[in-house]
């Protein structure tokens, strides 16, 4: 019979992601849960903030990607003031949302993922890291380091700090670029462009390894959703919103995204700290769609610069319509990266980037203002309303990881059913589920901690609640 | 003399602290060469150990997890850093202390939601009413603020602290840097 397994109530607390399977009377895996065990409260607490603080406040809401938050917030603001932000203001913008997309796709791929593609999933999780790699692939460690380096060098040139600058500005930018960081800029771009590439051809060649992986790692059909340009290009700064079908087929195009909330609903689960986006046409829980690079590429029509937009027609070869499975976010990710250095090397290039006028000076025009913008992660949205002094009096976020919060969980039962015999949680489930909610790259300090490796706790439950089989790490 | 055993934790913190610590760049290669990293959210997924020489602490104490958690590394810990501003003063996290934990939980789960308006609370930790610094909850040795502390700032506090020297704040950082 079951047996209950007590749980001490020490290493219990050593979970940040909690997940919990559900079995039904019959003994089958009905439900799978990931419990996101962290709370923020930015939605309160910055209520009463002259809005001009948001920037910088927000950008703390997470330190791997606060240029997202500093980003979304700068465009709210700007929609407050009612203005638009002079040209070159909004290009320095997007260099430094191209150079964080840079920055936080390596961590993701190089820190925290190349460890399971090197060493193999079920490879001793104490060597699976960062210093595993640095010590089996040194190469790939340091062009890994190297690339983070580069991206994070740049907002540090731009803005002036590489972690929570305060250099956007509701308007524009606080300062313009000067020629001499424009060079340095420019002359680091072939190398981080070499490293790019030996990296997808790196990854292609090891695709045929993983072809287990591809195959159950979050793969199932599920609507994709984020910016696009007017014409369909890859965009992560402005553009309109696009949902498109697991056919890969566009079933709404050129939503504004300041009418977020009619095609974007957030429900509530007693069991976790995360809300659950959902496609409101289609209501909850079938609304499921996926944001981040993997929506993104399976959403255009091309990237818009020439190296990306090969690896890109290679990359949806992969599968006949929409790329489904999730594991291929991280294949997604190295050919965003270089999208990214493509595109900023094109607007270091552009003859108005050094021009001194990069702020438009305005006091609030407006009480309402949102501001959309792809992070790396996806979708990021925030909306402010303000009293007439300026003051925040509500504040709503929709957070790219957040938006994912169906698929991961989905993904989770996808495994969960695979990895459960009778009333036992079988070896590899605890590699797996990781791994697969690795491929979503959360963003978990956004509404929880763990930069991806996560320490993982597991239980298999009965109907009534009792534990029947746990692991954790 | 044996090599340091090195930890870092994080409590309620945006992770920004971390990534400072990652922007050591190649020096994180030559400083792990003279430290083992035994646990942290970026390399090790083991419970947390016993007898750790150095504990990095980002983030104040917000959860009753937070709490549990940060007293298990104390004990564990030989020296303890509040690494950064939210474990130093509370930074960011604390400003809903004015509001208190319910009317925090209730914008987000009450008034900002379509479907099924709850505060969610099963399994989950429950938040604390307010959040504080790691000092008010356990003794620290060491506090480097910043907001987050530069990757000049860290690696020369762990330097020192690797040497068993007390590293000088005042020289290195301040608040919001
Ligand atoms: S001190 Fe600043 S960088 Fe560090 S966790 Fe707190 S908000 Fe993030």
């Amino acid at each position: 019979m079951a047996q209950t397994v007590t749980i001490d109530p020490i290493t219990r607390i050593e979970g940040h992601a909690k997940i919990t399977i559900h079995l039904d009377d019959q003994g089958i895996v009905r439900d799978a849960r990931l419990h996101i065990t962290q709370f923020r409260g930015f939605e309160k607490l910055c209520e009463g903030r002259r809005f001009t603080e948001m920037p910088a406040l927000t950008a703390r809401i997470c330190g791997i990607c606060p240029v997202s938050h500093l980003i979304a917030s700068g465009k709210a603001c700007d929609a407050l003031l009612a203005v638009r932000i002079p040209e070159t203001a909004e290009k320095l913008r997007r260099i430094l949302n191209l150079a964080q997309i840079v920055q936080s796709h390596a961590l993701s791929f190089f820190h925290l993922s190349s460890p399971d593609f090197l060493l193999g999933m079920d490879a001793d999780p104490a060597k699976r890291n960062l210093v595993g790699v640095i010590q089996t692939n040194p190469q790939m460690a340091r062009d890994g380091i190297r690339l983070r380096q580069f991206g994070q060098q740049i907002i540090e040139w731009l803005a002036g700090k590489r972690i929570h600058p305060s250099w956007i500005v509701p308007g524009g930018v606080a300062q313009p670029l000067s020629p001499e960081k424009r060079e340095q800029m420019l002359a680091g771009i072939p190398e981080a462009i070499d490293i790019t590439q030996r990296a997808i051809e790196w990854f292609r060649s090891i695709i045929p390894q993983f072809s287990e992986e591809a195959q159950t790692f979050a793969n199932f059909p599920s609507l994709f959703l984020g910016l696009v340009t007017e014409t369909g290009a890859l965009e992560h700064y402005d553009g309109v919103l696009r949902v498109v079908d697991s056919a890969g087929n566009v079933i709404a195009d050129k939503l504004d995204p300041n009418d977020y909330q009619e095609y974007i609903g957030e429900a509530v689960e007693p069991w976790t700290y995360l809300k659950f986006p959902y496609y409101k046409p289609i209501g909850y829980p079938e609304g499921i769609y996926r944001v981040g690079p993997l929506a993104r590429l399976n959403l255009i029509d091309r990237c818009g610069t020439p190296l990306a937009d090969e690896a890109w027609a290679e990359f949806r070869l992969l599968e006949r319509g929409a790329v489904l499975s999730s594991f291929y976010y991280h294949y997604a990710r190295l050919i965003e990266i270089l999208y990214a250095l493509e595109r900023i090397q094109q607007l270091l290039n552009e003859p108005d980037i050094l021009d001194t006028h990069v702020q438009a000076m305005a006091g609030p025009n407006r009480s309402e203002g949102i501001g959309v913008a792809e992070a790396p992660r996806g979708t990021l949205i925030h909306h402010y309303r303000i009293d007439k002094d300026g003051l925040i009096t509500w504040a709503n976020l929709i957070i790219a990881t957040g938006h994912n919060n169906l698929a991961m969980n989905r993904g989770i039962l996808q495994a969960a059913k695979h990895f459960i015999k009778g009333d036992r949680i079988q070896e590899g489930m605890l590699n797996r589920v990781e791994a697969v909610i690795r491929c979503f790259d959360p963003c978990l300090s956004c509404s929880t901690h763990a930069v991806g490796q996560m320490p993982l706790h597991i239980q298999l439950l009965s109907p009534t609640g009792e534990v029947l089989d746990e692991v954790r790490r | 003399m044996s090599k340091k055993r090195i930890a870092t934790v994080w409590l309620d913190g945006c992770s920004g602290c971390h990534m400072s610590f990652l922007d050591m760049d190649e020096r994180l290669v030559e400083l792990f060469q003279q430290a083992d990293l035994v646990y942290s959210p970026l390399v090790d997924l083991k419970e947390f150990p016993e007898e750790v020489d150095i504990t990095l602490v980002e983030g104040a104490v917000s959860s009753e997890e937070d709490l549990h958690k940060i007293r298990l590394v104390r004990e564990r810990t030989k020296v303890l850093v509040s690494f950064g501003d939210c474990a130093v003063t509370g930074n960011v996290p604390s400003m809903r202390n004015p509001f208190g934990a319910n009317a925090t939980l209730q914008r987000a789960y009450l008034e900002n939601v379509t479907l099924h308006p709850q505060v969610p609370r099963e399994v989950i930790p429950p938040l604390l009413e307010r959040v504080r610094p790691v000092h008010e909850v356990v003794k620290v040795d060491v506090f480097i603020p910043g907001c987050p502390p530069s990757a000049d700032t860290i690696y020369q506090a762990l330097r020192d602290l690797i040497e068993d020297r007390t590293p000088d704040m005042a020289q290195l950082t301040r608040f919001g840097a």
